[in-house]
């Protein structure tokens, strides 16, 4: 479901974290939008997000949509970094039984899944307990 | 604006309807709403539809609808806001109505699901989530309310059994209900045994996939007077409002804003608050869902949304019944349709026919019916002026 163009157009915030800054507001756009939520700007600066966080919330999917059934069962969550961007994200290489909101996270680049029909290997930001 | 009533009501029974095709089932409500109201054509028809095209591959849902109807070349136009698109279609219809463009218009819902396999409807629901940001993460419709769920249980202490009694209370209900897709009760303990989906929802905390329809048909008030076949219902309120698509977005997770400020502006247009209504029809698309609505609606306070569920507060024979009908949970959630059917519902409330499951001197009633994680909802109050 996923064509290259479009895959390709989001390369800057999967691959590089990368988000906006609003000149006019500070306030930091993830994904990057036209207008600033806040203040309706206009202009903004490349900014990367922050690499830390905490799990505001999170589920366990054990019914996958297709494409990530393989993975499952996955932890996925809403992080706020220390940034104060919220994003959501999966969280790996956790005990999905003691995983809990408030836990201490740190990004890392990942392989997301891998596309059935045009064969893209997606790759992203997922969450690793930090220690 | 003029003042409008709901004159005819149509739905059929709701379920896995493997005979029937999309426009068949559509036709039938909408042909029963026509009857209903007794009138011999319609000016315009709006149809709410969530995903014909992922569903049954079939988009320009209003000329064929409109064509089904044999009517003429009338407008047919489609409305889409994911599981809203009935609500909203409604609301479209009411405008047209209200602001004099036509004068007798059929608003309907339809969604034929069951055409496709389990992992198909899946991704065609996630399609009403932020695709790049949510999706892209393997993250499901169940998988956003639970997240949600979370928030709730962990701020508020609402608790698990809380979210099985909503379910036990929907299914009680939906005994009731001849056209209701699943018509059994289900037990507290069944739902929290039920399979895991997303943690910590369950199997049983969700509403089921369906296929169904539903229609009614609205006019002038001074019309509906005229025509009498049935006691007046006048829609006292609409509104809508929207949300962040994406739940990352949200100020506070849980709460649900969008229904909130429809409720605030739709108790405004009717001059009566929540502790004023006979009953309300909401969307429990899952069990946090219901929760959620019931504080955002003021039924009750922030973070009391699962007690009023286990107190007996929304159940029928309580201060005020929520989902009578048996809700998406139990009548089943033909996602384009229902917004449709729970004003279907409150019609048939308010005209006291509605059997078993009827309100006692329902007098005013809401309708609320939400898209994707309440980046949409639509909210309706009607008001019964009993036998004239
Ligand atoms: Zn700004």
């Amino acid at each position: 479901m996923i064509g290259t163009a479009r895959y390709w157009r989001e390369i800057p915030q999967r691959y590089r974290y990368e988000a906006a800054r609003c000149t006019a507001c500070a306030h930091v756009a993830f994904p990057p939008r036209t207008l600033c939520a806040k203040c309706r700007g206009r202009a903004f600066e490349p900014c990367t997000l922050a690499g830390e966080g905490v799990v505001e919330t999170f589920t366990v999917i054990r019914v996958a949509p297709a494409g990530y059934a393989d993975e499952a069962p996955y932890a996925v969550g809403l992080i706020r970094l220390t940034d104060g961007v919220r994003l959501m994200a999966q969280v790996v290489d956790c005990d999905l039984a003691r995983l809990a909101i408030g836990d201490r996270v740190r990004v890392e680049f990942r392989r997301i899944r891998q596309d059935g029909e045009s064969g893209i290997l997606c790759y992203g930001y997922k969450f690793v307990p930090a220690t | 604006m003029r003042e409008v009533a709901v004159i005819g009501v149509g739905m059929n029974r709701w379920g896995e309807l493997w005979e029937k095709s999309h426009r068949a089932i559509w036709t039938e409500a909408a042909l029963e709403a026509v009857e209903d109201a007794g009138v011999d054509r319609v000016d315009a028809v709006y149809v709410g539809c969530m995903s014909g095209g992922l569903f049954v591959g079939q988009e320009h849902l209003g000329a064929m609808l409109a064509g089904e109807l044999a009517m003429g070349p009338i407008p047919g136009v489609r409305v889409e806001s994911a599981c809203a698109s009935g609500g909203l279609a409604f609301r479209q219809a009411y405008i047209a109505v209200a602001s004099g463009a036509h004068d007798v218009v059929l608003a309907s819902g339809v969604e034929k699901m069951t055409d496709v396999d389990g992992a198909a409807a899946t991704y065609a629901l996630s399609t009403a989530a932020d695709q790049e940001y949510e999706g892209y993460h393997g993250v499901t419709f169940p998988g956003l309310y639970a997240m949600m769920a979370r928030v709730h249980m962990h701020r508020y202490g609402t608790t698990r059994r809380q979210l099985a009694d909503v379910a036990v209370k929907n299914h009680a209900h939906g005994t009731m209900n001849p056209l209701a897709q699943y018509r059994d009760p289900v037990t507290p303990e069944q739902v929290m045994e039920s399979v895991l989906v997303a943690d910590p929802l369950r199997v049983l905390d969700c509403s089921p996939i369906t296929d169904g329809a539903a229609a009614v048909v609205l006019a002038p008030v001074e019309l509906a007077r005229r025509l009498a076949r049935a006691p007046v219902v006048r829609v006292a309120a609409s509104a809508h409002a929207t949300d962040t698509i994406a739940l990352a977005d949200r100020e506070d997770l849980a709460w649900l804003g969008s229904t909130a400020r429809a409720a605030e502006q739709a108790y405004a247009q009717a001059g009566v608050g929540p502790s004023q209504l006979s009953f309300a029809e909401v969307h429990d698309c899952f069990t946090i869902a219901e929760v959620m609505v019931v504080e955002a609606l003021g039924l009750a306070d922030r973070g009391k949304g699962g007690e009023a569920a286990s107190s007996g507060y929304t159940r029928l024979g309580g201060r005020v019944p929520v989902n009578a009908s048996g809700g998406l949970k139990s009548k089943g959630h033909p996602v384009g349709a229902t917004g449709v059917a729970q004003v279907r519902e409150a019609v048939v409330q308010l005209r006291g026919q509605a059997g078993e499951r009827q309100v006692r001197g329902a007098r005013w009633g809401l309708t609320q019916n939400m898209g994707g994680t309440g980046a949409s909802s639509v909210v309706h109050i009607f008001q019964g002026e009993g036998r004239r």
